[in-house]
């Protein structure tokens, strides 16, 4: 991989050419905030929480760090003005939509916004549209059970028709990588519940704790070839 | 082979989609994904709106997760879920449209046909709709009823509009 040279807040770095600018921040251990990022996933450029200005020559612009790709003789600033200005401004908006998020309301407050002056949202719940349970159950997981639906206002993240979906295997990925707890997810009585869908857990041979639901091990049985006698045993008991 | 299915969503207004009408859409697209906007439009063409049992069974057809399939069909103004009317009224509330009283006639629609916008007569006669202009200002309000137009229009002209179908 070729290598570029460039400078992030006046510090010297050389990175791969392309690498995308909020990877090699945070490879040198500059913080940039973001939501929509995620390690596994990659970059989906959805939250604009990630801006850094970019100078190249005499021209100095507001990117989105997650999707701009490092080049030779860039010089970025995490930190300034007017990138304090898009960021608050950034969580003032996702506040507005998810006045219910403690996360959110963390996050902004930890960037300087006391309060929102624009209507707040009470249909959103605390979803952001980060896409990361979307990508996470098509990329991670395998199923594409979840996809949105509308555009504009009432674009939301959702199970075909707004029904059960017969693809979801209950795995329960997509609330864990949900960056606000939208996704409501409970097991009880050895039954888990996600998405409109109930699904059977699966006790462990060995301890007895419902670890998983049935039906998601039977799909990674399926799916790896591993026996269902192994599977049957809780990780912790394996 | 004639294979059909019984459209499922109970809220009365369901076709029964042949499956096989549906195949020859996909091929006419030569079973391509790309394809995918053009086969809905096409089904929709078909039934006046897109059968659920025909999403699914494109989806199918194509190998595309039916979350996306699903993502495509609530994306476009274009397409419909729900069953349509024989007639779309459309009310524009472009700019001048609006500002001449647009909201007055579609309110007015919503009244006389008992309707909410966006939605169909209990007899499937007509579908309410707003749009944002139609691109004939000069004659706002505009109202358009499939292919006829009726310009400065006022909530007293909104009964005859409705009688003329
Ligand atoms: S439900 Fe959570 S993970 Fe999914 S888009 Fe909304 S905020 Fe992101
Ligand atoms: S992390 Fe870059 S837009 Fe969300
Ligand atoms: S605003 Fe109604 S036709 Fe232009």
């Amino acid at each position: 991989m070729p290598k570029v040279n460039l400078s992030v807040d006046g510090k010297k770095i050389q990175a791969d050419k392309g690498a995308f600018l909020l990877d090699v921040c945070r490879d040198n251990h500059i913080p940039v905030p973001s939501l929509c990022h995620n390690e596994a996933l990659g970059s989906d450029g959805r939250c604009r929480l990630c801006v850094v200005e970019v100078r190249r020559g005499n021209r100095t612009r507001m990117v989105t760090s997650c999707l701009f790709p490092a080049a030779e003789g860039v010089e970025a600033i995490t930190q300034s003005a007017n990138i304090a200005l898009v960021r608050k401004t950034v969580l003032e908006l996702l506040w507005a939509r998810c006045p219910e998020s403690d996360e959110i309301a963390r996050l902004a407050r930890s960037h300087g916004v006391s309060d929102v002056r624009y209507q707040k949202d009470n249909d959103k719940g605390k979803c952001i549209l980060c896409n990361l349970c979307i990508r996470t159950c098509e990329s991670v997981v395998g199923v594409s059970a979840l996809g949105l639906s509308g555009k504009g206002p009432v674009k939301k993240v959702t199970t075909p028709f707004d029904e059960p979906s017969e693809t979801c295997i209950g795995c329960g990925a997509c609330a864990f990588v949900c960056p606000t707890g939208h996704i409501q997810m409970w097991d009880k009585e050895g039954v888990r519940n996600i998405w409109g869908r109930k699904f059977e857990m699966a006790a462990c041979a060995k301890c007895g704790t419902h670890f998983a639901p049935l039906y998601q091990l039977e799909y990674i049985s399926k799916t790896s070839g591993a026996s269902m006698d192994r599977l049957r045993t809780c990780p912790d008991c394996r | 082979m004639t294979q059909s299915s019984a459209c499922c969503g109970g809220k009365g207004g369901d076709v029964t989609v042949d499956l096989a009408k549906v195949d020859g859409i996909i091929d006419k697209y030569g079973r391509d994904r790309a394809g995918i906007l053009g086969m809905f439009q096409d089904i929709q063409r078909e039934y006046r709106y897109l059968p659920k049992d025909a999403v699914a069974h494109v989806c199918r057809t194509l190998g595309v997760p039916l979350a996306k399939g699903y993502e495509v069909a609530t994306f476009f103004k274009a397409l419909s879920l729900k069953p349509r009317g024989k007639y779309t009224i459309q009310v524009c509330l472009g700019t001048a449209c609006h500002l001449k009283g647009g909201p007055n006639v579609i309110e007015q629609f919503e009244r006389e046909l008992s309707v909410k916008t966006g939605d169909t007569t209990a007899d499937k006669k007509f579908t309410l709709e707003s749009v944002n202009c139609l691109g004939a200002c000069a004659l706002a309000p505009l109202v358009r009823v499939d292919e006829k137009d009726f310009g400065k229009t006022t909530p007293g002209t909104v009964k005859k509009v409705v009688k003329a179908f």
